[in-house]
């Protein structure tokens, strides 16, 4: 074989490479070019709203079609709510699933009780809406909300958000659909990550007497503290976003009111209601805007999220 | 006065039973979800379903070409999406240990892992369908291809992570260029785990429903064709659920069990396949 023809494969090869991780590379900038184009094109689509309403646009509470008066107060407010009574009911919860899963269940147990409550996540939130609107929000009507209305109601400060209509459709029942949804997501990243604590901290601290539930809260939480406010953080990301499940369930009536019992809106919930029959350019400009507003608080609640689950990441490679 | 040893104890004892209850708590809902889906699923489900079109209200008719509509815009924007992701992937893992773009990528795919998909349905919405002034199945499809790249990238990465440099150290040393190495030793390692991520990504994609509301929208006759606005499975459950219907409700609960049963056994088995080819290493 000549030298020629060995530097012409040569060539070739390195040709060959070149191209392939031009290839990679292109297509990991492609990532970073679809949310700059996500962006731009929702904030373009929304300029004839940002441009009616300015900064009013978020303060503003009443969603007009007719006059063409628009705000997005109503929404966001139901979206922050909804996705709060989420996390208050989610968090003990995952939290006990987690330690479950970590500490107490027989170790033949763990992968398939695991896997039963990332099945959770699985199931599409379609399935969840239906089931809130035809098995969950009637029984929640009958027996819970009268209970509620009845007992907690009658409070002085807190009994006005207990204190409505039991019609079972309100926000309060998105709020709770939405914990059954995030519930296996901040499970699984509160297992996951209590699983990386070092076996010899935790054996220390049963050496010295601890409690399994001491060695949770004392050893354990401690350790893994920026992990679980990450999860928390990724659940919460879910929660705000979520669409199809809130929709079914939150009875989409644009108005404030102070009762978790009363219906109200989500800005996912919005947009999947009005944006195929909204007509006008303000109209749809509007609900694009507030298109724009929700990827806005899942950014930055995502980013804080997967900022503390690196920052305990970095510890950990530290450790090792 | 109760001495401090019985009130460790028992602050234990009452810990650990409230995790258990939590955990029943979980298993509890997916019990009632599944008991209830099959409860007004499976009367539902006759041969009909699968063999006739979605009837206007009031009169007989099945879901197929809502089951065909979602298996093409699934396929599709899988096929889409997954080439992106594995490149994109395989780019995160195998070259870019220097420079800004690896970083930067893998967090902003992060968050595009878990932005709400109405968002993407808005994004596909004013770059697509408004120029081509009305809905189609390539936009759904192109819908569901945005879902499914943030997740290949995500499993391509942490699969290829899990290979040994040896491997890759051995193919260079016989010589191998660096798109062989990549190509035939390290990517076909992980297949199995890459394959996984496929799986769970057509999972998540077919039963997606806010992405295809404002792209693919529906339709209530057979359509094969992609340029038309499309019927898939979550729409018309969302559409017939929400009517006044007796029939078209019962209709949604029959698409509502096709699809959480196929998109639970796409999970299992994805789980399945990987734990086996984890436990051949």
């Amino acid at each position: 074989m000549s030298a020629f023809i060995q530097e012409a494969r040569l060539k070739r090869q390195i040709w060959l490479d070149m191209m392939f991780r031009g290839a990679t590379r292109i297509s990991a900038f492609g990532v970073l070019v679809l949310l700059a184009a996500i962006i731009g094109s929702l904030v373009i689509g929304s300029m004839p709203a940002i441009e009616a309403f300015g900064f009013n646009f978020l303060i503003n509470d009443s969603w007009n079609p007719v006059t063409e008066n628009f705000g997005a107060l109503v929404p966001i407010v139901g979206t922050l709510v909804t996705s709060g009574i989420a996390l208050l009911i989610a968090i003990p919860v995952s939290f006990g699933i987690a330690i479950f899963l970590t500490e107490l269940s027989p170790q033949v147990m763990r992968r398939p009780l695991g896997i039963a409550i990332e099945l959770l996540a699985g199931i599409p939130s379609i399935i969840y809406g239906m089931w809130g609107l035809f098995v969950f929000a009637p029984l929640f009507a009958k027996h819970i909300e009268p209970w509620i209305n009845d007992h907690i109601g009658p409070i002085p400060l807190i009994g006005a958000f207990f204190s409505g209509p039991p019609m079972g459709i309100s926000i309060l029942t998105a709020g709770i659909i939405l914990a059954i949804m995030v519930i296996p997501f901040i499970a699984s990243v509160m297992r996951d990550v209590f699983e990386v604590v070092p076996a010899m901290l935790k054996e220390s601290a049963y050496g010295v007497g601890a409690t399994t539930w001491e060695v949770v809260t004392k050893v354990v939480l401690p350790y893994t503290k920026v992990g679980v406010v990450g999860g928390i953080m990724l659940g919460l990301g879910r929660a705000l976003g979520e669409t199809m499940a809130v929709t079914f369930v939150i009875g989409n009536a644009h108005k404030l009111s102070m009762s978790l019992l009363e219906p109200g809106n989500s800005i996912a919930s919005a947009l999947a209601n009005e944006f195929n029959e909204a007509d006008g350019e303000l109209y749809t400009a509007s609900l694009i805007e507030l298109g724009l507003i929700l990827f806005f608080i899942t950014f930055v609640v995502l980013s804080i999220a997967r900022y503390m689950l690196h920052r305990l990441s970095k510890r950990e490679g530290k450790a090792s | 006065m109760i001495d401090i040893y019985t009130r460790r104890r028992i602050t234990n004892r009452l810990g650990l039973i409230v995790s258990v209850l939590a955990m029943a708590f979980g298993l509890f809902w997916l019990g009632w979800i599944l008991f209830t889906l099959l409860n007004h699923g499976l009367p539902a489900l006759t041969s009909t379903v699968f063999t006739q079109m979605t009837p206007p209200p009031g009169s007989d008719g099945g879901l197929l070409n809502a089951i065909v509509g979602t298996l093409m815009m699934t396929i599709v924007g899988t096929l889409i999406g997954t080439p992106i992701g594995i490149l994109a992937g395989t780019y995160l893992a195998e070259f870019g240990q220097r420079g800004w773009l690896a970083p930067v990528t893998r967090f902003i795919n992060d968050i595009l892992l878990s932005a709400p998909s109405i968002v993407i349905g808005l994004f596909v919405y004013e770059v697509y369908v408004v120029h081509i002034r009305h809905f189609s199945g390539w936009a759904g499809a192109l819908a569901l291809a945005i879902i499914v790249i943030p997740i290949v990238i995500r499993t391509t990465e942490n699969m290829l992570r899990l290979i040994p440099n040896t491997l890759r150290e051995a193919s260079a040393a016989l010589g191998a260029p660096q798109w062989k190495t990549v190509n035939f030793v390290t990517l076909r390692a992980a297949r199995a785990g890459i394959i996984t991520g496929i799986m769970l990504a057509i999972a998540r994609i077919s039963g997606e429903t806010a992405p295809l509301l404002f792209t693919a929208l529906n339709n209530q006759f057979w359509n094969a064709d992609m340029e038309n606005p499309m019927a898939n499975l979550p729409v018309v459950i969302f559409q017939f659920a929400m009517s006044p219907y007796e029939d078209w409700q019962r209709l949604a609960w029959a698409g509502a069990l096709l699809i959480t049963f196929s998109v639970l056994t796409l999970n299992i088995l994805a789980r399945i396949l990987f734990r086996q080819s984890a436990s051949n290493h």
